[in-house]
């Protein structure tokens, strides 16, 4: 029986030509992936490897080939012995700017978003709309519009230079998106539940903390995981708002690579790349699907 | 002492009246249904008596106080929800604790109010679970237990069968008709479903349009329906409504209306009041089951009148047969036992129970 069939589709030319046609469209696919994946990797490979080459062979074989060598003393001289702008204690310092700057903002952020969210979506009152709708303004506002409002604020304020004024920056400018999150989020939430609630004697906070929050993880990570990201990842207002020794680590790379007349120690300018990017890498690696799967998923099933 | 009484109550969204004064009550312990097709206003009713809709005017009161301002959780009720609205990241038992907790109780308290209740609805095996690992109707009773874990002075129910499967309807029908001879409290039982209401309620509210068309017991809901609108809404296959003339025949009142054969119908009226003796138009109404074949077991019963129309369809369900007869131009249901069943195409002979049928005054629609 099976004999039969297979010399059936053997003398099936119909059959055998739509094989073919799959074939050649998954080669095509696969190649043009395999290019494109090939084409955005490298940089990426090139700075590692030039992170762990020795200066001598870089200048040598150039930038862009298979390293001969491997030292591993580019990364401590980038952590703590650079000088950038005159101040030779490598990125460390900028790197803690970040990290000073990146947490309270994420967790503030964070936690305001999810309370606009649970407020706009749960306790609709007049104008909530509106107010909503201005909040979403800021989502597709482009950031540089606000540079000059907040230089003239934050200098009123005298958070002028610090890390403080870009913490309180990156609160605000983030509110929008997180509150955007959390609010859609939210509202396949059942109202029958906040009335159920409410029937049971709950007020607004113990509802909050005792049945929003419970739920809200996929959300949480979302909004973190972005704003942590974003926040690092920013630039315009750390070079702009900030100098010298108060810049976050974006901030000082670009003077990083501006640096005076010296010979260009690409060794070290590589490492010093890298420790800027592996939070958000590391962050992506271990907190990427559920970044993905929040997104997807509603509040309740 | 009544313990639900609703005084005149309105509501209205913007320029839209939902409620267009209510006025009902239930006394302690009794179980009240609110019926109605969908739009008709009652669980926006069922939400102002709960306290989460506020008052247009009017007056609601709970046993003794006035509670039209008075906060949900301070109003001595509990609610059922037609989603049940289980609280997804809590255990069974927490989901029951929840209400005890936000109002101070002891946990020694709430350990044992919640082991009675258990106990009660046979949920004590589910206790530890989640809402997402119980079935339909284990999360149904959940829900109830919750409510009932309140102890309060009035039960809401908010349509809660309407999530179930048929067979599961029915189950959970009777078991809370069973509860509700348990425990005793006063309920407030809203459902679009008017066999939930009729076997359920001691006394039914039908409601159309934001008011209350009839508010009676069962019986009289059914026999005697204050108006069409209340007629045809409740009992299953539907009222057939006939329009018709009161005449006098020998000094006696007869219903005439014209047959398929040409004739008029002569249905003479039982025991007629002056007030439906009056010759005028009418709307008759007739319930299926008042149909039956003429028979010399028919013949001598007071009340019965006789006439012929021809049978177009034949729905045999078993335990029953159903019918379509045509009176006129009209087509009428009837409900026959298999004995009798008519056969498609006859021209069959029947008997009407007067006693029973209603008859409808045509531009009030009221009955007469």
């Amino acid at each position: 029986m099976a004999e039969a069939t297979m010399t059936a589709a053997h003398f099936d030319n119909e059959a055998g030509a739509a094989r073919r046609r799959y074939t050649l469209s998954r080669v095509v696919i696969y190649g043009l992936l395999a290019l494109f994946s090939i084409v955005y990797i490298i940089p990426l490979f090139v700075v590692i490897f030039n992170s762990f080459r020795t200066l001598p062979e870089i200048s040598q074989n150039g930038l862009i080939s298979f390293p001969q060598s491997f030292r591993l003393d580019a990364w401590p001289r980038a952590w703590s012995e650079y000088c950038i702008g005159g101040n030779c204690e490598g990125m460390q310092h900028y790197f803690w700017n970040s990290v000073m700057m990146v947490v309270p903002a994420t967790i503030i952020s964070t936690a305001l978003g999810a309370m606009n969210g649970y407020i706009l979506s749960k306790w609709k009152f007049r104008g909530s709309e509106v107010i909503f709708n201005l909040m979403l303004l800021g989502v597709f506002m482009p950031g540089q519009i606000a540079l000059l409002p907040w230089a003239f604020l934050l200098g009123k304020i005298g958070l002028a230079n610090s890390v403080g004024g870009l913490i309180l920056v990156h609160c605000i400018q983030g509110i929008s998106f997180t509150t955007l999150f959390c609010r859609n989020y939210y509202v396949s939430i059942p109202d029958d539940l906040i009335k159920a609630a409410r029937i049971d004697g709950a007020g607004f906070w113990r509802i909050f903390y005792k049945i929003i929050l419970p739920i809200s993880p996929p959300i949480l990570i979302v909004t973190v995981i972005w704003q942590f990201t974003g926040i690092w990842n920013e630039y315009l207002f750390g070079v702009v708002l900030n100098s010298g020794a108060q810049q976050p680590i974006t901030a000082a790379l670009v003077a990083l690579s501006t640096n005076g007349t010296n010979v260009r120690d690409y060794d070290v300018m590589s490492a010093a790349v890298l420790i800027g990017s592996i939070p958000p890498l590391l962050v992506y690696f271990f907190g990427g699907k559920y970044f993905v799967r929040g997104l997807t998923q509603g509040a309740i099933k | 002492m009544a313990s639900l009484t609703i005084k005149n109550l309105r509501k209205n969204f913007g320029s839209v009246d939902v409620l267009k004064g209510i006025d009902l009550e239930a006394k302690t312990g009794e179980f009240i249904a609110l019926v109605g097709p969908s739009g008709c206003g009652k669980s926006t009713l069922l939400a102002m008596i709960a306290g989460l809709e506020t008052v247009s005017s009017g007056e609601i009161w709970i046993g003794d106080r006035m509670v039209n301002s008075v906060a949900p959780k301070d109003r001595d009720i509990a609610m059922v929800f037609q989603s049940y609205a289980l609280y997804p990241t809590m255990t069974v038992r927490e989901n029951m604790a929840f209400g005890m907790e936000s109002r101070g109780v002891g946990k020694a308290e709430q350990k044992e109010a919640i082991a009675r209740v258990a106990a009660l609805l046979q949920i004590e095996p589910l206790l530890n679970r989640k809402p997402g690992q119980l079935s339909g109707g284990q999360r149904q009773r959940v829900a109830m237990g919750r409510a009932l874990v309140r102890d309060p002075a009035l039960f809401l129910f908010d349509e809660p069968l309407s999530n179930l499967d048929a067979k599961l309807r029915v189950d959970m029908r009777t078991e809370i008709k069973k509860l509700h001879q348990r425990v005793g409290k006063t309920t407030v039982y809203v459902t679009h479903d008017q066999i939930e209401a009729m076997t359920l309620a001691s006394r039914i509210a039908v409601m159309h349009q934001g008011s209350v068309q009839q508010f009676a017991d069962p019986d009289t809901i059914y026999n005697r329906p204050a108006n069409i609108f209340v007629a045809g809404f409740m009992g299953s296959p539907a009222m057939n409504f006939i329009t018709a003339q009161i005449t006098a025949d020998a000094g006696n009142p007869v219903v005439t209306f014209p047959l398929s054969n040409g004739q008029q119908a002569r249905l003479p009226l039982h025991q007629a009041t002056a007030e439906r003796a009056k010759a005028r138009k009418v709307i008759l109404g007739i319930r299926p089951e008042h149909l039956s074949r003429q028979s010399s077991a028919t013949s001598g019963k007071a009340g019965a009148a006789n006439l012929v129309a021809p049978v177009e369809v034949v729905e045999p369900t078993g335990a029953e047969t159903m019918a379509v007869l045509k009176f006129g131009e009209r087509e009428v249901v009837g409900r026959f036992t298999p004995d009798e069943a008519p056969k498609t195409g006859e021209a069959m002979p029947l008997s009407v129970d007067m006693t029973r049928a209603c008859l409808f005054d045509p531009e009030t629609e009221r009955l007469i």
